[in-house]
Parts: C-alpha cells; sequence; structure tokens
C-alpha cells in the first residue's frame, strides 16, 4: 500500500504557515431599516484581532480557546473559506491574499485541507462513499482512469483503517468516528500535506476519539503532515500539539511550547483554564474558583479583555491593550508582577 | 500501522436495489399506515390512467366534430328514462358524450396541470438556489420581487399575463399556442412559493460542512449548486409540486371558467363546467355536474396525497 | 446503613419499532443514597440518558418500562398513573438539563418560575416564596439576587441561566435531582463552577443527585460514585476514585486509558476497537466481547452478571472465580 506523501512543494521555507496580524470583523448590526427606524449603532465584532503565528512543517500548532474566542474563524480564514479583514496568511511561502499570487495559489490549493467538527454534516448524504473521497481527485485530475481512481480510493480507506469495500456504502450506514475517518481520506485524497483541523474528535466518544487522535498522528508520521489543531479541549491538546497557542475574545493571550506552557503558565487565563478543566488525572485536587464568564465579544472590555476577570488587573491592565512579547501578552508578566506557574493564581 | 482494519468495517456490505430500499424506507411505511394515503394515491392513479388512456376508453373523441350527432342532443344519464347507450351520463347540446368529454378534459387538465407545475418548479428552484446561495443584493431583489408578486392572487397574475401575451400576439391563437401560453401564465403565478423554500433550504444547506469541503477543492459555485445543494434540498420541493399541481389543476379550469382559457372546441374541466352551466337551469344538470365532480375529486386526491407526503417527510410532526 | 433514596431494580426498557423491539436498557440495578452523587457515564449509545428519564417516568411510547422496579424513598415509582407521577416529579425529583432554556419558560420572570414551584408544593404564603426564591437565588451563586430575580432567562448568560435552572430544581426540596449533562453545553471556565455548586447543594440539602454525562472528568471531580454504562447495562460501578483509578473492567480500562489527561504526557492514546454496537446488534453474552482485549469463550455466550470486588461490583467473567477456572 502506497500512498506517498506529494512532491514537496516549491522551496517549502522554515516556517510553512506564517499568519500575520490577523484580523476579522463580521458586522452583526440589524438590517439597515431596523437601525435606521430603532436608531441603533452599527455592531461590529472583532471575532479575530491581530493573531500572528508561524507553523513549521510537520509540526502541530494548536490553537485552544473557549466558545468565542475566534479559533475556528482563524481555522477558516487560514485555509481561504473566509477572506480575513485584514493581516496576512501564507503557507508554503505563497500568500493567500496578494492578488498577484493567484497561479500559485491555485497550484498549492490541493495541499490544504480541513477536517470539519461535524461528521455528520461534512459529506454528502446523498452521495457514495467512493463518490465522495474520489471527488477531490476528479477535481484536481489527478488520476485518469475509472479503475486507477477506484484503486486510489481503497487504498486511501486502507490507509484511514477502514475497508476498499466501503466506499461502496452512503455515509449514514457508518459511525461517527469511522465518518471522520472518511473525511480524513477524502482530504488526503488531494495529496493534502496541510491539516487543518477545528474540533475534528469534538463530536466523539472518548474510546472513539482516541482512535481518531492516534490516526492523525500515525498520519503524520508517515505522510509528513502538518497540522493546524483547533480545539476547546485542552487534554487533547495537549497530547496532540507540539506548539499551542491560547486565544481569548479574539487575540492570542499566550503562545509557546506544550510542555513549558502546561506546566509553567504565563497568562492568569492559561492558569485559569488549566486549574477548571474537570480531569481524570488530577481529581479530588484543590482548585481556585474561577470567577465570572466570557465577556459578549461585541462589547469587550477596554484593555485587556480579560481585565474583569483576572486578580492581577491594574489601571493599566484596564486601558492598554497588552502586546504578545516573550510568548505572552500580559502587562503583569511584562512587568515582573507574576511569574509563570500554575500555582500562582490566587 | 496499528489500526486493526477489519475490526472498524461498516455493517455488512450488502447492496439492496434502489426498489427494494424503498420498500425498506420509513416513508413506505409511513404510506402503508395512512390508509387515507393509499387511498389518494389509488385514485390519483386511476384518474391518471384514465387521463392517459381516454382516447381507447371514451365512447366518442369529443374534439372530433365529425363524430357528434345532434340526434344524441341532451340526453340524460344512462339510468334517467330517456338515457341510452353508449352516452352513460347522458350528453350536451352538441351531442357531445360528458363521460368522453370529461376523460378528454381530465387528460387536458392534468397536461396543463403538470406542465405548469414543470415550469413554476424550474423558475422557482432556479430563483432560490440563486437567492439563497449568493445572498446580499442578488438574494434581495429576487425574495423582494416574489413577496411583490405574493401581495396579488395567483390567478390575478396568471390572467394578467395571459391577457397581456394575447393582446401582444394579436388575440387570434391556435390551440396549442393557448395551451402553452397557460402553462406559461400558471409557471410566473406559482414560483415564489418553491423560491422562498428552496432558498430557505439553501441557506441551511450551504453552511453545512460537505459544501465547505466542495469550495477547498476549488469547485464554483454552479457545481456545488447543481452537484451537492440541489439533491438535499428536493424533498420540500416534492411536496409543494404536489400541492401546487392541484393548485394548477385548479387555475387552469378557473381560466377556462372565465373564458380566458382553453376554447370551447377543446374543452377542459374548466370550460366544461363553463359551458355546462348555461344549462343548470333548463334542467340538464348532468352536463355540469360531473365535469365538476370529477375536478372536485382529481383535486382532491391530489391535494390529500401531497397532505400526508408534506407529514410523511417532515419528522417534526411525528 | 439508612435506606437509600433512589433504589432501581433489574430495570428494562424497550423501545418498540416497526423493526421488533429493542432493549435499551437490560437489568441496571443501582442505589442512590442521600447527598450521594452517583455519576452515570458512558459514550452514546450507553442508555445512560434513557436511565435518567425511566426515573423520571419520562419515557414516552414507543418507549416502555418493561420490567424491575424504580423505588423513591421506599416507593415504587416505576407504574404510577401519570397525573401523581407529575406531582412525583414536581416534587419530589428535580430535574436539570443540558440546555438551561428548555427548563426555563422565556415569557416569564425567573422568579415567578421558582416562586410558582414553591407555592405548588408548599404551603408558604406569596410574600414568603418570594424571599425563598431570592434565598435560592443567593445560595446558587447569583450576585444581587434581589434584583436578578426580576430578569426574564434571555437576560441572563449561560452559566447563570443553568445556576437557575438548579436554583428552581431546588425550590419544592426534593429528595433527588436528575442531572442530564449539565455542563456540557457550558465553556469550560464555567463548567468547574457549575459542577463545585451541584456537589456542594447535594451535600448541604441532603439531596441524592444522579449526575449524567459523558465526561469523565466532570464524573471525577464531582461524583461520589460512578456507574459505567455499556450497550444498556452497567459495566461497573463503584467508588469514583476507585473506579477511575483501577477500573476492573476491560471496557471501563480502555475509556480510561483513552482518555488525554493534562495530568501525564501519553505517547499513544489505549484505543478500543471499533465501536459501541446499536440497540438492534447487541451481541450476545458480554456486550462487549467483540471489542473485549481480554475475551474469552465464556463471553460469547454466556451474559455476565455483577460480582463484587472489593469496592467495585464489575459484570466481567474475568473476575468470576469459577467461570475462570472454567475457563
Amino acid at each position: 500500500m502506497t500512498a506517498s506523501p506529494a512532491p514537496a512543494a516549491p522551496a517549502a521555507p522554515e516556517d510553512y504557515v506564517r499568519v500575520e496580524n490577523l484580523r476579522r470583523l463580521f458586522d452583526v448590526s440589524r438590517p439597515w431599516l431596523n437601525r435606521v427606524i430603532e436608531r441603533q449603532p452599527r455592531q461590529i465584532l472583532r471575532a479575530v484581532d491581530g493573531v500572528s503565528f508561524t507553523v513549521a512543517k510537520g509540526e502541530t500548532f494548536a490553537v485552544v480557546g473557549e466558545s468565542g474566542s475566534g479559533k475556528s474563524t482563524v481555522a477558516r480564514m487560514v485555509v481561504g473559506l473566509l477572506p480575513p479583514s485584514g493581516g496576512e496568511v501564507a503557507i508554503a511561502g505563497v500568500s493567500m491574499t496578494d492578488p498577484r499570487q493567484e497561479a500559485a495559489r491555485r497550484a498549492l490549493r490541493r495541499r490544504i485541507q480541513m477536517i470539519f467538527q461535524d461528521p455528520y454534516a461534512s459529506m454528502n448524504p446523498r452521495w457514495r462513499v467512493d463518490r465522495i473521497i474520489a471527488e477531490p481527485i476528479r477535481a484536481f485530475g489527478l488520476i485518469e482512469g475509472e479503475r486507477a481512481i477506484r484503486a486510489r480510493v481503497g487504498e486511501l480507506l486502507t490507509l484511514v483503517g477502514l475497508h476498499p469495500d466501503d466506499g461502496a456504502k452512503y455515509p449514514h450506514a457508518f459511525s461517527g468516528g469511522q465518518r471522520q475517518r472518511l473525511a480524513i481520506a477524502r482530504a488526503l485524497a488531494s495529496e493534502a500535506e496541510f491539516l487543518v483541523a477545528d474540533e475534528p474528535t469534538s463530536a466523539l466518544d472518548v474510546s472513539v476519539q482516541a482512535q481518531i487522535l492516534n490516526l492523525m498522528r500515525d498520519l503524520q508520521d508517515r505522510l509528513g503532515l502538518t497540522y493546524l489543531f483547533i480545539s476547546h479541549n485542552l487534554a487533547v491538546v495537549r497530547h496532540m500539539a507540539s506548539r499551542i497557542g491560547v486565544m481569548y475574545l479574539g487575540r492570542l493571550v499566550e503562545i509557546g511550547g506544550g510542555r513549558e506552557l502546561f506546566s509553567a503558565p504565563k497568562h492568569p487565563y492559561t492558569r485559569m483554564l488549566l486549574d477548571a478543566v474537570p480531569d481524570i488525572g488530577r481529581s479530588g485536587r484543590q482548585r481556585m474558583p474561577v470567577q465570572g464568564e466570557i465577556p459578549n465579544p461585541i462589547s469587550p472590555p477596554s484593555g485587556c479583555t480579560f481585565h474583569p476577570r483576572c486578580p492581577f488587573a491594574n489601571a493599566r491592565c484596564r486601558a492598554e491593550v497588552p502586546p504578545l512579547a516573550d510568548g505572552v501578552a500580559c502587562h503583569a508578566v511584562h512587568e515582573g508582577r507574576l511569574a509563570p506557574g500554575l500555582a500562582a493564581a490566587g | 500501522m496499528a489500526i486493526p482494519a477489519p475490526a472498524l468495517r461498516a455493517e455488512t456490505a450488502h447492496r439492496p436495489s434502489a426498489f427494494a430500499r424503498f420498500l425498506d424506507s420509513d416513508l413506505f411505511a409511513s404510506f402503508r399506515r395512512s390508509k387515507l394515503a393509499m387511498a389518494a394515491f389509488a385514485a390519483t392513479l386511476l384518474l391518471f390512467a384514465v387521463a392517459v388512456l381516454a382516447p381507447w376508453i371514451s365512447a366518442q373523441n369529443p374534439y372530433d366534430p365529425a363524430q357528434l350527432d345532434l340526434i344524441n342532443a341532451n340526453l340524460p344519464p344512462i339510468w334517467e328514462a330517456e338515457g341510452q347507450a353508449p352516452f352513460w351520463l347522458g350528453t350536451d347540446d352538441q351531442g357531445r358524450d360528458v363521460l368522453s368529454a370529461v376523460f378528454y378534459g381530465m387528460r387536458l387538465s392534468l397536461v396543463v396541470g403538470v406542465l405548469g407545475v414543470l415550469v413554476s418548479s424550474s423558475i422557482g428552484i432556479t430563483l432560490g438556489l440563486i437567492a439563497g446561495y449568493a445572498g446580499g443584493m442578488v438574494d434581495t431583489a429576487i425574495m423582494r420581487i416574489a413577496d411583490v408578486q405574493l401581495t396579488f392572487p395567483a390567478i390575478l397574475i396568471a390572467l394578467i399575463v395571459d391577457g397581456v401575451a394575447k393582446a401582444a400576439l394579436g388575440g387570434h391563437l391556435d390551440t396549442d399556442a393557448t395551451l402553452a401560453l397557460i402553462v406559461v401564465a400558471i409557471g410566473l403565478s406559482f414560483w415564489v412559493q418553491y423560491a422562498r423554500t428552496v432558498r430557505g433550504s439553501v441557506m441551511v444547506e450551504k453552511n453545512k460542512d460537505y459544501v465547505q469541503a466542495g469550495r477547498l477543492i476549488g469547485l464554483s459555485a454552479p457545481v456545488i449548486l447543481v452537484r451537492h445543494i440541489l439533491p438535499n434540498v428536493t424533498g420540500p420541493v416534492f411536496v409543494i409540486a404536489t400541492i401546487n399541481l392541484a393548485l394548477a389543476i385548479i387555475t387552469e379550469a378557473t381560466l377556462s371558467f372565465l373564458g380566458t382559457g382553453l376554447p370551447e372546441t377543446m374543452p377542459s374541466l374548466g370550460t366544461l363546467i363553463r359551458t355546462g352551466n348555461r344549462f343548470l337551469f333548463s334542467g340538464e344538470w348532468w352536463i355540469v355536474a360531473f365535469p365538476g365532480l370529477a375536478l372536485a375529486g382529481l383535486v382532491l386526491a391530489i391535494n390529500l396525497l401531497g397532505d400526508w407526503l408534506r407529514d410523511a417527510l417532515n419528522p417534526k410532526l411525528q | 446503613m439508612t435506606d437509600p433514596v433512589l433504589s432501581v431494580r433489574d430495570l428494562r426498557v424497550e423501545f418498540v419499532t416497526r423493526r421488533g423491539v429493542l432493549t435499551a436498557i437490560d437489568g441496571v440495578s443501582f442505589d442512590i443514597a442521600r447527598g450521594e452523587v452517583l455519576g452515570v457515564v458512558g459514550e452514546s449509545g450507553a442508555g445512560k440518558s434513557v436511565t435518567g428519564a425511566a426515573v423520571i417516568g419520562l419515557i414516552d411510547p414507543p418507549g416502555r418500562i418493561a420490567g424491575g422496579e424504580i423505588r423513591l424513598g421506599g416507593e415504587r415509582i416505576d407504574a404510577l398513573p401519570p397525573e401523581r407521577m407529575r406531582r412525583v416529579r414536581g416534587k419530589r425529583i428535580g430535574m436539570i438539563f443540558q440546555d438551561p432554556l428548555t427548563s426555563l419558560n422565556p415569557l416569564y420572570r425567573v422568579g415567578r418560575q421558582i416562586e410558582e414551584t414553591i407555592r405548588t408544593h408548599t404551603d408558604l404564603s406569596a410574600r414568603a416564596a418570594r424571599q425563598r426564591a431570592i434565598d435560592l437565588l443567593a445560595e446558587v451563586g447569583i450576585p444581587a439576587p434581589e434584583r436578578r430575580i426580576d430578569g426574564f432567562p434571555h437576560e441572563f448568560s449561560g452559566g447563570m441561566r443553568q445556576r437557575v435552572v438548579i436554583a428552581l430544581a431546588l425550590a419544592a426540596e426534593p429528595e433527588l435531582i436528575i442531572a442530564d449533562e449539565p455542563t456540557t453545553a457550558l465553556d469550560v471556565s464555567v463548567q468547574a463552577q457549575i459542577i463545585a455548586l451541584l456537589k456542594r447543594l447535594g451535600r448541604d440539602h441532603g439531596t441524592a443527585v444522579m449526575l449524567i454525562t459523558h465526561d469523565m472528568g466532570v464524573i471525577a471531580e464531582a461524583a461520589d460514585r460512578v456507574a459505567v454504562m455499556y450497550a444498556g447495562r452497567i459495566a461497573e460501578i463503584g467508588p469514583v476514585r476507585a473506579v477511575v483509578g483501577e477500573p476492573l473492567h476491560p471496557y471501563a480500562q480502555g475509556l480510561m486509558g483513552a482518555i488525554p489527561t493534562l495530568a501525564h504526557d501519553a505517547d499513544r492514546l489505549a484505543q478500543i476497537p471499533g465501536a459501541m454496537p446499536r440497540l438492534s446488534a447487541i451481541p450476545p453474552g458480554c456486550a462487549f466481547n467483540p471489542r473485549c482485549p481480554k475475551v474469552f469463550a465464556r463471553c460469547r455466550v454466556d451474559r455476565p452478571e455483577p460480582l463484587a470486588v472489593g469496592s467495585h461490583r464489575v459484570a466481567c467473567h474475568l473476575y468470576d472465580a469459577s467461570g475462570k477456572a472454567a475457563a
């Protein structure tokens, strides 16, 4: 069985994915007529507000955050499903926004694929599985001849742990975990080398989640894949990622290597999250009570958006947005008021 | 690789035929449970069969003046004293067999109804797909036109289209052109419901991940619409089409009754009711009663079928 | 040992479909004592929510309770007429669901809903009921309850809404609270608050809590004992520390190994091959046998009964001394 990694795109630089100052605004105002009549101002949601990170070839970079953090919006912009309002995404040295690089972008298109959260919505329910998996092959004209395409589909199904005969069935005949395998097979059908996985296991049961996470790691080892992994689950992220970015209300508040981020978190939000997560490995420990909830992203707090929930906030935090420096966006850490560590909060 | 393949296979691979799968489907099970649906289906099937077979089962061809004989004019149905075979349901003032006229009229009504549904659904589905997928200004434009049209009764739209076209084409049209005109008039009066429904479904479907996956492999909007979205929005369209078939038949009958539809030389059920109406007070009730009953039966059967289909396809009502 | 608040014996729930009778719950037995939190955990299709629905008496046709008995405070409640069961549900069993909006009427102020429940089930005056409602809101951690009591559900955030639902569930001072995935719709940082609240209230009020969830982490934090369900049966039940720390049933072992944890690095997660069987295809013998790494001949024919092993009860032939010897 060969599923050879595709010949790499021209001159892959050190940073395979470079995201710089990425922004996305959504206009969530009422319709124009209602606004005029009810005298309401326009409402702009800053879903993503100046996010920068890089992903090296072959590594897994994870973006973790709670609802409203903008992590899924980042994923959709990186993969090209959503145009950014500002900033820049470059993959394998090709800008995803520069109109002059349209040709290079088209050639790169098939190298970038996505694995979606809901395995029940990510496949056309009226198509047979072999047709679903063959669609990218046909769309990009990768293989000529029905017989060869069929063989390749069988190979992909085997690669993700299914049987070539399964191609004759419709998606509804498969369980959630099996569908997620099919989604991975489809993503690999176009010889993708960079997969953006948006909460790929959050709809699955834990024993099935383990199968999918293991499969993703196996495939990464075999095919040299690069992952951008989006999740709200810190334990899953810790298991999968070599580097992690923590998002809160549209901004990256901390970024760092997995091990150090979990053993010595810097940002108060990261500490709070780590302390709050119900986790089987740490039951019965004393936890500090978590305060408050995520504010409405349409009218976020001034300055550092975490300040209303932060025990270390002072006047500067309320006024000034902290820049991301040394892997953390926090005035208290920058000023030396707060040293990295788990139990420091409180 | 550490993945045990055999244990992960989906359920046993057997592929029943499409028909076998239909017989096993929830839709068919619901059909089997509903006596009313089965009766309505049987009646609809029978009326369609009559319409298709009209030339072979009628005593005469009511459109052929050579076959009409004034000696047989105004005969009552067979069970009355003056009734005569083969005119089971009597004859009209031209000596035309009422039963044959009903058979042929039903044929015409169904042709107009089915073609009308095809035209209106094609227009509605296309506009609905475009409005739902494109969104923004395109969507607003299409849906505002639909809203404006909805403020007029469908029959009025059909009358306007019919009147304008006749005026533009010079008044004298042959029967085929009249037929085509009525089909277009009906098509233009009923597209809104399809467009609204399809637009709603498209707006749901287009955000589903399978559509996003299609975009990721660079499929164009028309390809995504036709290949991926359209097959997933056909359920509600089918329900509307069934109910609209009855509406289209009634609209045609109304147009013909008002005299702007099919001519007396080629009478549909509506035309028969209009001409028969004149004899109601002179005692020849059968000339209007049987076409009326046929129309009512046809529309009722199709409507019942449509109602059942709507309930069966809507899981929320179960 | 005092009598349990809830006692379920050999519960069997069936669903009649046109393809035959499906058994969703098969021979489930457990007790919950006063002030105890029993976690019921399982993957989708394990039957944990159906078990909860059976206790509340909310199994609607085509489902039916086909066997066993459910006792609340010693009284059988599985065969009560609907009208009496409704009273039991309002007065003696409180309910908390995943989506707080399903429990709250969006058109009524939250105070009115709580007061109504209080006045239906106690003989407090209107004024006393209002004061009690304010106390309850304060107890579940709603800031400024005298003011928030007149708010509408949509004016509360997700976490605050779930607190209101908990206050509502407590309003009639029930003996038992059934919480079905109470934290699943909430953000991680809010989950912890709600779990802590549930645990504290159960203890303070002496209420028995049945906490149904798919999240082993939530169970580990909140429950005193845990029942691990698989394919409509209880695979293992015991004190939470023991079951999470040293699971005995091969399914429970696989499940614990499959959960990634923050506590340590694992290069590979343990994985259980395959998936939970559908109700229409539950294998004979032990329902877990096709996926079990330790399966032997007897597992394929003989259904294991729950056996006491230490503080656990495990339905597995591995722990049946006579069976193992025979194999």
